[in-house]
């Protein structure tokens, strides 16, 4: 027993893996992306100032600019990309979770020799590049594409409909790619939902509308968070589709840090904002988890 | 085996002119070419403790789901209280039934689950707190109200899923193997507790149990189901002392069974001439049955006697060697080997702590029983 203790357990080391990952690929990484954020941008190759630099023989300082958090906070245009990244992401959550939720709960009660075929129906697009499903919407969205051709031929439109270079361009794109990621989460949530437990509320006088509000709903919860989790904060971030699919007054985040980074080589700028967009995502989720933990301890 | 009951319950059944609180009739469930229900008919009566006791596959849960309302019968009618319920949804059924696994919903308190249904009523506030309050009570859980199931242990689910059946009032109370997840202290206790809960309320509970011993301790009457069909309806007591065919006999209880055809009959006794245990028994029976027919003599173990020497006049005297012994504490379990190669069972309980001459293996027993103490079987 006592030699047991002092060995460290497999399970440690099952643990430790994941975390060594984290270290090395996210937290690292955002620790140099929060250096450069610090930094002063000059025109040079890398384009900014080292914050540790040796003025002299021996003489070393650390100079830290505030100056490009200063500037995110003073000029409009990045709260207002902000907000634009955060209606998106939002929007698109609901509209993903609207349409998804159907989906999901017709894929758990669909006879068993169904549910496989009709899941690799929603995973099927992930077969094809990212990149080629978004053009194939600027192929249908656009002035002469496929739906507006349809519309026209149909005779329910007489001049094409504007949609490229839209937000409901944006909204279409980012929707239809995020679908699956609320789709799979909330199916598993769904499918382990005990179908003994809608009968027990018929059986206590619940009518099917109010046996899903009532029963299935709440016990789906976790699925739903999961998903919205899936989809809001990617898209927090999205740069292909809103640059792809969206026009010049679609303003968001990912987009902007983009320019900043390419177009106007200013990397720490570009990396205040990647700074300050996680900081946006992970404040909400702590509380979310720290409200979650004390509703919890109060219950038991 | 013990009745709980201590006061002699009335007799509904008998009385054939009453309207029986629930009437099935003739329903059949079809699951493609599969009868889990095969033509039962069925009448149970206001007050009742009926058991639906069978083993896995007899058809006996379908019965009950269709009671509630979760499966349609592929034909037959089901009335309850004379209102022909067959078509209607198990939301507007004045049942209400117990699950094998309680379904108690996850997410919400002890309080809530009971007071589910009649939020579903539309019971006001304060009434509802009250009729809460009182099914706590009634299972005596006070102290769990606030809990979350996964927070109680499996005997005070039992307490609660049953709080939440009853607290409607529901006309019929439906359980399904409501025993079934507890160990065998906990049902021993739970068996009487429900005994008095129905006794108090009144309300007439439909059980379905695989476990004989239960049914028997618990029920007014039995309906033994076998491959979708009623073998017999009966009191417990009926059931195991005059079983009507072969599968009632053998499923409850021990029996000895001897095959052989009727020699003759006089008035309430008929001979058997039993050709593998090469003897004639004698049998109690009032029903005309005609000499030759193939009939079976059914003899509970404990209805043997071991007798001292050779009756020349009395009838059902057999000579065999003891081969086995099961000392079970209360009673010791006999096989006794006849001269053909038959197997008789008999039991005798263990009066005294250490018997003078007990019984051995291989030693010679003379078995020997009344008239009165077997039955002949025509199925």
């Amino acid at each position: 027993m006592k030699l047991k203790q002092h060995l460290p357990p497999a399970r440690n080391l099952i643990i430790a893996i994941p975390w060594f990952w984290l270290a090395l690929f996210f937290l690292l990484p955002f620790l140099f992306v929060l250096k450069i954020s610090l930094s002063e941008p000059v025109l040079a190759q890398p384009p900014y100032l080292d914050l540790i630099r040796e003025i002299e023989d021996g003489l070393v300082t650390i100079m830290v600019n505030f100056g490009n958090y200063q500037l995110l906070l003073e000029d409009s245009l990045y709260l207002s990309a902000l907000l634009g990244s955060l209606k998106v992401a939002t929007i698109s959550t609901l509209c993903c979770l609207l349409i998804g939720y159907p989906m999901a709960y017709a894929i758990a009660r669909s006879p068993s020799h169904w549910r496989l075929p009709l899941l690799m129906l929603i995973i099927l697009p992930f077969w094809t590049s990212f990149l080629i499903r978004i053009y194939a919407w600027i192929g249908i969205l656009k002035g002469n594409g496929l739906l507006n051709n349809f519309l026209l031929w149909t005779g329910l439109i007489d001049t094409p409909l504007e949609i490229m270079h839209t937000p409901f361009a944006v909204y279409i794109g980012v929707v239809y790619n995020y679908l699956p990621f609320v789709v799979l989460p909330l199916y598993a949530t769904l499918i382990r939902l005990d179908l003994t437990l809608l009968e027990a509320a018929a059986d206590l006088g619940c009518r099917p509308w109010k046996q899903f509000l009532l029963i299935t709903l709440p016990l789906s919860l976790p699925g739903v968070l999961a998903g919205a989790m899936l989809v809001f904060i990617p898209v927090m971030g999205e740069f292909v589709i809103p640059d792809l699919l969206g026009g010049p007054d679609t303003l968001m985040l990912g987009k902007l840090m983009w320019t900043e980074f390419f177009n106007n080589k200013d990397w720490p700028l570009a990396s205040s904002l990647a700074a300050l967009l996680l900081v946006a995502l992970i404040v909400p989720f702590v509380l979310l988890r720290h409200f979650e933990r004390r509703a919890e301890e109060g219950a038991a | 085996m013990a009745t709980l009951r201590q006061f002699k319950p009335e007799e509904p059944w008998q009385a054939p002119e009453g309207e029986p609180l629930v009437r099935i009739e003739n329903i059949t469930k079809r699951f493609g070419s599969f009868y889990a229900v095969d033509d039962i008919s069925l009448h149970i009566h206001q007050g009742e403790f009926f058991s639906l006791l069978g083993p896995s596959g007899c058809g006996k849960t379908t019965l009950l789901r269709m009671l509630a309302g979760f499966e349609t019968p592929t034909s037959g009618r089901i009335f309850i209280d004379g209102q022909d319920v067959t078509d209607v949804p198990p939301y507007e059924r004045p049942v209400n039934m117990m699950f094998q696994s309680y379904a108690l919903f996850p997410h919400m308190t002890v309080a809530d689950n009971i007071a589910f249904g009649l939020k579903q009523e539309g019971m006001a506030k304060a009434e509802r707190q009250e009729r809460v309050a009182e099914m706590l009570a009634l299972v005596q859980i006070e102290k769990l109200a606030q809990r979350k199931p996964h927070q109680l242990s499996g005997g005070q689910r039992q307490r609660v899923a049953l709080a939440r059946a009853l607290a409607k009032h529901p006309k019929i109370l439906l359980l399904d193997e409501p025993l079934g997840a507890l160990d065998k202290k906990l049902r021993e206790q739970t068996q009487f507790e429900l005994v008095n809960i129905q006794e108090r309320l009144g309300i007439t509970f439909i059980v379905v149990t695989h476990d004989q011993e239960e049914a028997m301790t618990m029920s007014s009457r039995i309906a033994l189901l076998h491959e979708g069909r009623t073998e017999q309806v009966d009191p417990p007591r009926r059931l195991y002392e005059f079983p009507s065919t072969r599968y009632v006999a053998s499923f409850i209880g021990s029996v000895n069974l001897f095959d052989g055809y009727v020699v003759e009959q006089d008035d309430d006794q008929v001979i058997v001439q039993c050709d593998e245990a090469d003897t004639r028994l004698l049998v109690r029976h009032s029903q005309p049955l005609v000499p030759g027919m193939a009939v079976t003599v059914a003899l509970r173990p404990e209805k043997v006697r071991v007798l001292n020497q050779l009756d020349a006049d009395a009838p059902n005297q057999l000579r065999g060697v003891i081969k086995e012994i099961a000392y079970l504490g209360d009673v010791s379990i006999y096989h006794v080997e006849l001269p053909g190669g038959k197997r008789v069972q008999f039991t005798q309980s263990n009066v005294q702590a250490l018997a003078e001459q007990p019984l051995t293996w291989d030693e010679e027993v003379l078995l020997g029983w009344s008239a009165n103490s077997c039955g002949v079987l025509t199925e």
